[in-house]
């Protein structure tokens, strides 16, 4: 890779780039992030390489290796461009047809997608319902661009908003684009980006500014930086340059956490060839301008996420969150001005320089713009990454893009936010999602996990589950913080178990009231969230089983019997998967539970195609 | 200087000084486990809360950590305060019921029952003992270890620290007495300075020349004279 000194290097060699790319020869996109790789996603590109050297294809058809595209439930998914083809779930059986179709210009109809509700094949990835109402801007170049190839991002308009940004050369009006864009971190708080840099910026320390990029993604169940991360790395790369430049700062840091081994190496990866094209360090293509990156990795604390504890964790030192003020953007690393951004947060600073403030802001709503991405899980059709408008409401995700419920049980609620966010009931689905309509309902945006839960969910079993999360993730610094939930897991273990009382539900209520108010930092203000919501959405459930011993969702095991009803056809099958050897019967006969034996696994109830296995 | 109003009163203070130092020259009583004069402020017991904001922005900081600004207003002893500090001592009886200070403190503040399940834990992890080492005694030998329910004071590895003097100041720091002399269990004694000469109820002279700050002595009470 030879070294760009001007910014007329650059310019060079993207065109070069750009006549050399033939966007009519077809390619096959393998999405290969973690979740690909986890469905097989290596063993479909060992597959297509292998058939097409065999084939002697490589020139007519060409192998992008991408990151996540964020449809998970249908990994391991391919892409076919520029036709626009999509197949979800595919094996490396199945690719060598695929090869064949696409060689020919053709579709392998069998392998199409199949709307759940029409049950047609569907074959443009933008006409399948999971992908028809978001708006892809971050997530949708994850499918153009290998991550650990430089050119593929510069070939897809990559550092070009760098670059005008430093043709320009006006740090002030970058600062004021940001501001027109009123992008607002991602990372949950919502705080105004534009303001921040400028807050950065007006620091007079002349020894040096600092610039983190905060990937320790700690949520149960979200995963929206980790695409990124992985999928696009030199966005984020870009993003902090653009920052770098508009506030004065030159130190760049990577925090992320160990648990994301494919991230690091992409971002590394990413990282190297930066200072070969001398997009990074001294004098950046030829200009004054000088910013490096560091990686760190983070040692696996949730509290690491807050930002103190990101700092100390930075500076070497144990993730413990301290007193603000002072703020980072006063007294960060080593003392030294520091701003923290979010991944998502840095990946739309690019977008934003590229098409302008105010084209941006045009996405989204009046006071919360552009888009947010957020991972859909639970008890849901289409589970995956889903990107969306700001404002949209939460119907919209989880019926239309998320295609509704799995079985038969009615959604009853969405978590959000994490374990420091709250249930939002089904009821109030017409809400819309940003940051303020969240907070007023008790939840927060927070990073951007979903979590759809129905029926047969027990909402203190989630309360439980997330104070379970939380006792052990808090650093222990607060006592509040520390002690509080752990009792808060107590009680909540009390009441699921029928040791519940009246009293150990408004002693729970004013524990959580006491914990949220004076504990330090975000982690423990927000630690009661998972309880309060659900105690204000939810309180007849709670009352179920504290007054009549009894859990409506199902998942309190001390609470429920197992029943066959006379739906049963004697099949057999649930003795045979019974661990315990507790249900008896003859073939054609209706089964029996022996309740004696039975330890309320639930397998029975899984295995059952009847419905015949009820839960009371 | 910055110019604060604590419990309406005005006051003027250096820059840098905490809220908790600004009410106490007010005279205005804050109680703590986790502060001492000397060593850097921490907030880790979180009883010095005091309410900091007017209207939807109020809300509770540690004052021992929170520096003075110019026209804060402060509530020492707002009923949100003193129902969240209620609250934390009858969380610190529940888990540390033998501790003297704990003890007097929840009296002082009319707590007369305590509704969660009683524990018998000693230390409350104030950590003055981890900042006595460290700052006052420059030694570093012992600090926190693991987070969450799992995190604890000890020495690395809990191999007896080559760092430590055996000074006792931790063992002379701690509001919940935790760190008690183990003497009855030499490897893990903090000081182990008895536990080298034969016992104490024996050799009563010898022990007088001990810098132990346990009196009477744990091991068979006796008291020195």
């Amino acid at each position: 890779m030879q070294k760009l000194t001007s910014i007329e290097d650059f310019h060079a060699l993207r065109a070069r780039l750009q006549a050399d790319q033939n966007r009519h020869i077809p390619t096959i996109v393998i999405s290969a992030g973690t979740c690909g790789q986890a469905s097989g996603a290596n063993d479909l590109i060992r597959a297509a390489k292998r058939e097409l050297l065999a084939r002697g294809l490589t020139d007519r058809i060409h192998l992008r290796i991408t990151g996540c595209h964020g449809f998970c439930e249908a990994e391991p998914s391919i892409l076919i461009e520029p036709r626009g083809t999509f197949y979800p779930k595919v094996g490396p059986a199945e690719m060598v047809g695929i090869i064949e179709a696409v060689a020919r210009g053709e579709v392998v109809e069998s392998l199409l997608f199949v709307d759940p509700h029409t049950g047609a094949p569907v074959e443009k990835q933008s006409d399948v319902p999971f992908f028809k109402k978001q708006v892809r801007t971050i997530l949708s170049r994850n499918e153009k661009i290998d991550p650990i190839r430089v050119y593929d991002y510069i070939e897809n308009d990559g550092y070009v908003a760098l670059a005008r940004v430093l043709t320009q050369g006006d740090p002030h009006q970058v600062i004021e684009e940001v501001k027109v864009s009123g992008l607002r971190g991602r990372g949950g708080a919502g705080f105004p980006t534009g303001l921040k840099w400028e807050l950065l910026s007006k620091q007079r320390n002349g020894t040096g500014k600092y610039l983190v990029c905060n990937g320790d993604e700690g949520d149960p169940g979200a995963y929206m930086d980790r695409s990124v991360l992985e999928g696009n790395p030199h966005s984020i790369i870009e993003g902090m340059l653009i920052g770098g430049f508009a506030t004065g700062a030159n130190k760049g840091v990577f925090y992320v956490r160990n648990e994301y081994p494919l991230a690091i190496k992409h971002l590394t990866i990413a990282l190297r060839q930066c200072r070969e094209l001398g997009l990074l360090g001294e004098r950046i293509l030829g200009t004054d301008f000088s910013f490096d990156i560091q990686l760190v990795r983070g040692a696996g604390a949730f509290v690491c996420g807050e930002e103190t504890a990101l700092i100390r964790s930075i500076e070497g030192k144990m993730g413990e969150p301290r007193q603000r003020p002072p703020f980072p953007i006063e007294r960060g690393i080593h003392g030294k001005p520091t701003a923290i951004n979010n991944v998502e947060t840095w990946a739309n600073i690019p977008v934003i320089l590229q098409e302008g403030g105010a084209r941006f802001a045009k996405v989204g709503t009046k006071r919360n713009t552009g888009t947010k991405i957020f991972s859909l899980v639970g008890k849901i059709k289409h589970t995956g990454l889903v990107e969306v408008p700001m404002g949209i409401t939460i119907e919209e995700i989880v019926n239309d893009i998320g295609g509704g419920p799995v079985g038969r049980a009615r959604i009853k609620a969405v978590q959000t936010g994490g374990p420091s966010g709250g249930c939002i009931p089904a009821k109030r689905f017409d809400l819309p999602i940003d940051y303020d309509s969240l907070t007023e309902a008790g939840s927060i945006m927070g990073s951007g996990g979903m979590i759809v839960m129905d029926e047969n969910t027990c909402m203190v079993d989630v309360a439980k589950y997330f104070m379970n999360f939380l006792k052990g993730e808090s650093c222990g610094k607060c006592f509040s913080c520390r002690k509080g939930t752990q009792r808060m897991y107590e009680l909540l273990e009390d009441i699921s178990v029928g040791k519940g009382t009246l009293e150990h539900l408004s002693l729970l209520e004013e524990l959580a009231l006491v914990v949220k108010d004076t504990s330090m930092c975000g982690l423990g203000q927000t630690a009661a969230n998972p309880v309060l919501s659900t105690l204000h959405y939810f309180r007849d459930e709670y009352l179920e089983h504290v007054k009549n011993k009894r859990c409506p969702g199902g998942a309190c095991k001390e609470l429920v019997t197992y029943w066959i009803n006379e739906s049963c056809v004697g099949c057999g099958v649930c003795s045979k998967q019974c661990p315990q050897e507790a249900i008896s019967g003859g073939p054609k006969e209706r089964h029996v539970i022996d309740h004696a034996k039975c330890i309320k696994c639930g397998n029975c109830r899984t295995v059952c195609r009847y419905e015949a296995v009820q839960v009371v | 200087m910055v110019t604060l109003t604590i419990n309406g009163l005005p006051v003027s203070v250096e820059d840098g000084t905490t809220l908790l130092e600004a009410a106490r020259f007010l005279g205005f009583p804050i109680p703590t486990l986790c502060h001492m004069e000397g060593l850097s402020p921490y907030g880790a017991c979180r009883l010095c809360v005091v309410e900091v904001g007017e209207g939807p922005k109020a809300r509770l900081v540690s004052s021992c950590t929170y520096p003075a600004q110019d026209g804060l207003k402060v509530r020492t002893a707002s009923a949100r305060v003193l129902r969240a500090r209620k609250m934390i001592l009858e969380l610190l009886l529940a888990s540390c019921p033998q501790s003297k200070i704990i003890q007097d403190l929840a009296s002082a503040h009319q707590i007369t029952r305590q509704r969660f399940r009683q524990e018998h834990e000693d230390c409350i992890l104030c950590g003055l003992c981890v900042r006595m080492c460290n700052e006052q005694m420059m030694a570093g030998a012992i600090g926190f270890r693991g987070r969450g329910e799992t995190r604890s004071i000890g020495t690395p590895f809990d191999i007896k620290s080559e760092q430590c003097r055996l000074c006792g100041g931790c063992i002379y720091v701690c509001p919940a007495c935790q760190l008690r002399c183990t003497y009855t269990e030499p490897d893990k004694a903090i000081c182990g300075g008895c536990a080298n000469l034969s016992p104490p109820c024996v050799e009563k002279d010898q022990f007088d020349d001990m810098m132990c700050y346990m009196n009477p002595c744990v091991a068979c009470e006796i008291v020195k004279d």
